[in-house]
């Protein structure tokens, strides 16, 4: 795999937002509390959950150890664990 | 001649409308071949054919509405000729009414009335007709479309999407409620081996290889269905009828409402990995509303896990002609006694719905025992 280019947070919130919006196409940005966490306010089963990680391992080229998981509570702790990965 | 006719799509299912043919007359099929895709209450069905041979004719056309049973096509049998064909099947006078007769409810249309129909979206079967014998014109199709384009478009069109899979989801539960004498048994099933194991079995392999716990549970229940027969099967007829493999109906919740439950098949036979990945394509095509025939049609139990959504545990409802279901609620740390030492472990509560019609109380406790005996040893999975 290529390294992966340089992005913002601001960037990486975005990828994760549409990530997210594949999986739960109902879901409205704005109803979504980032400093809460995620799978209280969105419907994600973990066939979702899983699904999620891979579509964001694909857009952002990051891996993700089952280890890390816990980690990636809300939309803020993805961000900042993504960007840290990216780093 | 083979008739090939619309298959059951599951008991909550008694018609669908085709949409599409995936072959055309001349063209030569094979057993598993993908030949039309019928519209459900549920999902669009990419519907199999289970002969081999040539298509002689397609008899009904997309945009009807047929019940379960119809002849939708003829098949030509390997080495049959068209003039052989020709010969079994008179052609259009004779034919007509026969057809007739098979498709049971089906109205008389004419043909043009049929192909502007289709080609406006309308079912052709459901208009009053004014032609002769009530048959339906094309003038019937026109005033039916100048009428639709008055009444309300496309969120109603989903509105009452949503409304008849309720009503099939109502029709198969008050039938199994009616029908199938239900009784429910429960057993909390340690998980430390399986979650260690799934720890380290997921630290080897890249993040789209990974395993999820449900796949355990899966495969668990169906090597306990080979153990225990009268759990996987059919009730029909007045008689139990035990089904030879384990095809596993997996209860999927629709992101908009609803629930499907499709086959993995074999899954007995099948390795851990192989599971995870029919079962991440299942969902996925369940949600995009593209499953094959022969997946809705022959579940032979089924198993819910409402584990993610927070519940403890789930008695579910049988899916009929079926005869058991296994559901699985949380995976959450407990405490349990082991080798007389209390422990802290991460659990699950797994609970049988049995038909009481097939298999008793004792039977069925064995079966739950039998899938938390496997559950202790995921290796041998």
């Amino acid at each position: 795999m290529s390294p992966a280019p340089a992005m913002t947070d601001r960037e990486i919130r975005t990828g994760v937002l549409a990530t997210l919006q594949q999986i739960a196409p109902e879901l409205e940005e704005s109803e979504l509390r980032p400093d809460r966490p995620l799978r209280e306010q969105v419907d994600l089963d973990s066939m979702d959950w899983l699904n999620f990680l891979v579509g964001l391992h694909e857009r952002l080229r990051i891996e993700i150890p089952e280890s890390d998981y816990a980690k990636l509570t809300t939309l803020d702790a993805i961000v900042e664990y993504l960007a840290a990965q990216r780093r | 001649m083979i008739d090939f006719k619309l298959p059951s799509l599951g008991s909550d299912m008694d018609k669908g409308k085709l949409l599409e043919w995936k072959v055309k007359p001349g063209d030569h099929v094979k057993r598993g071949d993908v030949v039309a895709v019928v519209d459900t209450s549920k999902a669009a069905v990419d519907v199999e054919i289970w002969n081999e041979g040539t298509v002689h004719e397609l008899i009904v056309q997309p945009g009807e509405t047929i019940p379960v049973g119809t002849v939708l096509a003829t098949l030509r049998a390997p080495g049959e000729t068209p003039e052989a064909a020709g010969q079994a099947k008179p052609a259009v006078p004779a034919a007509a009414p026969q057809d007739f007769a098979l498709a049971g409810a089906r109205r008389r249309v004419s043909p043009a009335a049929r192909k502007h129909a289709a080609e406006l979206g309308i079912e052709a079967e459901s208009l009053i007709g004014t032609g002769p014998d009530g048959a339906v014109t094309l003038d019937d199709v026109e005033r039916a479309a100048a009428a639709a384009k008055v009444a309300p478009a496309a969120s109603g069109a989903q509105a009452e999407r949503q409304a008849e899979m309720r009503r099939a989801i109502a029709a198969a539960m008050s039938r199994s409620k009616r029908e199938i004498p239900h009784y429910y048994l429960s057993e909390i099933v340690p998980l430390h081996n399986a979650t260690f194991w799934l720890q380290k079995e997921n630290e080897q392999l890249p993040l789209t290889a990974r395993l999820l716990m449900a796949v355990l549970f899966l495969k668990s229940v169906a090597l306990a269905c080979a153990a225990f027969p009268e759990m996987n099967g059919f009730y029909r007829n007045d008689r139990f009828e035990p089904a030879e493999k384990v095809h596993l109906g997996i209860a999927i919740s629709l992101r908009r409402g609803g629930l499907i439950a499709p086959a993995i098949h074999d899954a007995q036979r099948k390795t851990l990995n192989q599971l995870m990945q029919e079962l991440a394509d299942l969902v996925k095509r369940a949600r995009a509303g593209s499953l094959r025939s022969s997946e809705m049609s022959d579940p032979t139990i089924t198993v819910t896990n409402l584990g993610d959504q927070g519940v403890e545990s789930v008695f579910g409802v049988i899916y009929p002609p079926q005869v058991a279901l296994v559901g699985f609620g949380r995976i959450a740390e407990k405490p349990c006694v082991i080798q007389q030492k209390l422990q802290i472990i991460p659990a699950v509560t797994a609970c049988l719905s049995a038909d009481h019609r097939v298999s008793d109380g004792h039977r069925g406790a064995l079966f739950l025992a039998e899938i938390r005996r496997l559950l202790q040893e995921p290796e041998n999975l």
